[in-house]
């Protein structure tokens, strides 16, 4: 900016070549308009198809160009202007839309032609958002001294604090730029490496989160469907928010199976529902693996809340088995089709057992956007149990 | 720039002394397409950055890339005018854009309101928005990016709404009305008085405080920046560099027709007398002129906008050519394009121009109307009307510190967009930090009262 004072000075290059203006305006716009993507989550996190494109996991969503608002008379009904050309009076220029005939907003149409683009996210991006308000409820000091938050340094970033910026491996970057294109500047704001920090929540001790799936004939693709990317969203969630966290997967129709992740979230079975079999193989890994001394316990059931009738003594002993170690117990009843009007079998089985021990919960998914409500419900700071 | 162009345009700046044009000294120099673009989106060189500027790069951007604009020269007015000039013009094409810009030169030396702007804002408002800019940026640092872009954010919002009757540097209101007259002053107000029914003026007795503001105040920029209850120093500096910018832009605005028209006028008469000129460089340039001074559409179509290259061009012509150079400076000198419009745009012009109005229905009909002169007069000059905004005026400041604007919807016609308005009051109540409350009428006709409370909520 120091040579602004003094356009066409003589130097060997002219002031205005030193930045455009322009293009950092409309790199701050961008900027703007992803902290207003935030405003969409619940829509963004129902798309099922992010669950299944893990990898590369980039998020693409069409967004409009922000407004800077002034003010501005209401549009009329009639707007009058002026045009050239050889006209005589009373002449139309266009017809009328036929009634029904596409919904464009107001005159004239194609006054305002709003470009639209398409903003990148990551799915790391939108769960660090998602995850800023929410925790693991009922988490426990098992082991002592409480570990307080920490930041860690993690990986390198294109933009950050001048303090961050990490010379040697911006100097890497720049002779590996250089090496491939030859007349390049020494340095350039690509070549910029920063150090990143994150904030990560130590947990006070170590914790095991189970994720039981029903996969039986019952559960419609859509039903499971909706399940995964709960699970999905809460498993990224957990993952980057704590560390040691260890999760299970489970997943039963008349038995029950554990499951690598990968295979969980590709799970589709048939047959019937006897859900005790999952609490049953459940509560053996825990004696097994993961003692109640030492870990944090939480359960996550999903499914359509139907359960094979004769087990129900059987599935009340198995479920209040483990929700008497754990500390949290959730309850995800899917129904897509349609909610019956009666509370359904498991939901009944929860509800009674809420009553028993305190630490459990339940919540319904119908639609795509119940995702977000769900989560909330168990993971939101203020619906802990006190 | 190539020692021919300089050659030529100091014997164009021979011509045009010679030709009765005045004006201050013009520094030309020849720039990047990119940086004219930015020109283009900023109105100025250097100016202070906000995000909103990027949204109009970007359509800059996309339309020049569909190659449906091209600029050819910028010129800024001052002590020196400075005039960029697109590097990618030929050198005919540059002929003609030097000889233009002289008519610039000559036009806001010349009339009234630019002369009236340049005593406000000063001859250096290229370097002025260039510091605007560096203090800003300075505020960034300081203040952080959120802060700074809350006070543009505002007071670009607000851009038009200045009162150019007033100075740049007007004073605060008088702290204390004068003393009202004593009643026997007057006598016909004392025969007034004594009129059956008229009840004796209470006011006349109790103390008079000040009301703020003592009348409507359209400059709502000054406003805000000097009665805003917490606004900080670093925060009125920012209002105030807004609005001196606005000063400067004004006459630009509201003498768009005249003054591109008078250019063209002039670069057109300047070509035709240029005796040096090759006879095929003068071919070209006489080409590019014909591309800018015409109709937007081509000359078999319609469109519904009209080119003030074109309109005034041709009404420079016209007035030059029925009542002489002469006459026609003293309207240069003094008129803007109300007056312009109004007073020389007539009925055999507007035929001859192919000038039309219409109406644009909400069901996507678009009928000419009846070409009645007085309707073309009106509906050019419409979008131009106080500086292309609502009216608004701030007409009280509670005790609370509430700001109560009030929109004049009678003057415009109709009310303002709600929903925009209120993100404009959001805006603003982030200035005031009091309550802000606004009236205007809804669609339907009905008063419709806008207010939020100190922290930007509907109250």
């Amino acid at each position: 900016m120091a040579d602004a004072d003094k356009p066409g000075s003589p130097t060997n290059l002219p002031w205005y070549d030193l930045f455009s203006r322009g293009a950092r305006d409309w790199l701050r716009h961008n900027d703007k308009v992803r902290e207003s993507v935030r405003d969409q989550l619940p829509r963004l996190i129902s798309d099922a198809r992010i669950v299944d494109t893990r990898g590369g996991q980039r998020l693409r969503v069409p967004v409009r160009l922000l407004e800077h608002y002034r003010f501005t008379l209401n549009r009329e009904a009639e707007s009058h202007g002026v045009g050239q050309g050889e006209v005589e009076p009373g002449d139309v220029l266009r017809q009328a839309r036929r009634p029904g005939g596409g919904d464009e907003a107001g005159a004239g149409g194609n006054a305002e032609g709003g470009i639209e683009f398409v903003v990148e996210l990551t799915v790391d991006d939108v769960v660090d958002w998602l995850w800023e308000e929410l925790e693991l409820p009922n988490l426990e000091d098992k082991h002592g001294g409480m570990e307080e938050d920490d930041l860690v340094r993690e990986g390198w970033d294109r933009r950050g604090a001048r303090s961050r910026l990490d010379r040697r491996r911006s100097l890497k970057e720049s002779i590996k730029r250089r090496a491939v294109v030859r007349d390049g500047p020494l340095m350039s704001n690509e070549d910029l490496r920063f150090r990143q920090l994150v904030e990560r929540r130590r947990p006070a001790q170590k914790a095991v989160v189970f994720f039981i799936m029903d996969v039986s004939a019952s559960m419609t693709q859509r039903d499971r469907q909706l399940a995964k990317t709960f699970f999905f969203w809460v498993v990224q969630g957990l993952r980057r928010q704590y560390r040691e966290l260890e999760c299970e997967f489970v997943a039963h129709t008349e038995r029950a199976w554990r499951f690598a992740e990968r295979e969980f979230f590709e799970v589709a079975g048939s047959g019937g529902t006897i859900a005790s079999t999952a609490y049953t193989l459940v509560d053996e890994l825990i004696r097994e693996r993961y003692p109640p001394a030492a870990y944090n316990i939480y359960t996550f059931y999903a499914s359509d809340g139907h359960n094979f009738p004769p087990d129900r003594e059987a599935a009340r002993d198995a479920i209040g088995q483990v929700c008497a170690v754990a500390n949290f117990s959730g309850f995800l009843e899917v129904a897509t089709a349609g909610a019956p009007l009666e509370a359904s079998e498991m939901l009944r089985l929860f509800n009674e057992l809420g009553q028993v021990h305190q630490r459990s919960g339940s919540s319904r998914l119908r639609r795509d956007a119940d995702v977000w409500d769900a989560i909330k419900a168990f993971f939101a700071r203020s619906a802990q149990a006190a | 720039m190539t020692p021919d162009l300089k050659d030529t345009i100091a014997r164009l700046e021979e011509l045009a002394v010679g030709s009765g044009l005045v004006y201050d000294p013009v520094d030309f120099e020849e720039v990047p397409d990119s940086f004219m673009m930015e020109i283009a989106v900023y109105g100025l060189p250097v100016r202070m950055p906000h995000w909103s500027f990027g949204v109009r790069y970007i359509y800059q951007l996309v339309q020049h890339r569909m190659g449906n604009s091209r600029l050819f020269e910028v010129v800024f007015p001052g002590n020196p005018n400075r005039a960029y000039l697109a590097d990618r013009n030929t050198y005919d094409e540059n002929t003609l854009v030097s000889a233009h810009v002289l008519g610039h030169a000559d036009f806001s030396r010349n009339n009234l309101l630019f002369r009236k702007s340049r005593e406000q804002v000063g001859g250096r408002i290229v370097e002025q928005a260039a510091a605007h800019a560096r203090r800003i940026e300075e505020a960034i640092e300081r203040h952080g990016l959120a802060r700074v872009e809350a006070v543009l954010d505002a007071a670009l919002a607000l851009e038009q709404h200045i009162d150019v009757t007033r100075d740049v540097s007007r004073p605060p209101y008088p702290t204390s009305t004068p003393p009202r007259e004593s009643s026997g002053a007057d006598p016909f107000l004392a025969r007034y008085r004594e009129l059956a029914g008229e009840a004796a003026d209470s006011t006349a007795d109790t103390p008079t405080r000040p009301t703020l503001p003592p009348v409507p105040e359209r400059d709502l920029l000054w406003l805000i920046a000097h009665y805003a209850p917490d606004l900080e120093g670093w925060e009125r500096d920012i209002f105030l560099a807004v609005r001196e910018e606005s000063f400067y832009f004004h006459p630009v605005f509201a003498c768009q027709i005249m003054n591109e028209g008078w250019a063209c006028y002039w670069h057109a008469r300047l070509l035709r007398e240029a005796g040096f000129l090759p006879q095929h460089v003068y071919l070209d340039a006489i080409k590019a002129h014909s591309d800018v001074v015409r109709p937007y559409a081509g000359a078999q179509e319609v469109t519904l906008a009209i080119n003030p290259y074109h309109v005034g061009f041709h009404m420079w012509e016209r007035l030059v050519d029925r009542h002489g150079l002469a006459a026609a400076r003293e309207i240069m000198a003094q008129d803007d394009d109300f007056a312009f419009v109004r007073n020389h745009l007539d009925e055999s012009l507007a035929e001859d121009l192919s000038l039309f109005d219409f109406h644009a229905r909400a069901s996507g009909e678009i009928r000419v109307g009846d070409c009645d002169i007085d309707s073309i007069r009106e509906q050019i000059l419409a979008p131009k009307f106080n500086f292309g905004a609502p009216t608004v005026h701030a007409v009280h400041i509670a005790t609370d510190g509430t700001l109560e604007l009030v929109h004049d919807h009678v003057r415009d016609g109709r009310g303002l967009a709600l929903d925009r308005a209120c993100r404009v009051l959001e805006y603003i109540v982030r200035m005031w930090r009091r309550p802000v409350q606004l009236e205007t009428i809804d669609a339907t006709g009905r008063p419709h009262v806008i207010a939020l409370d100190a922290s930007g909520h509907p109250r």
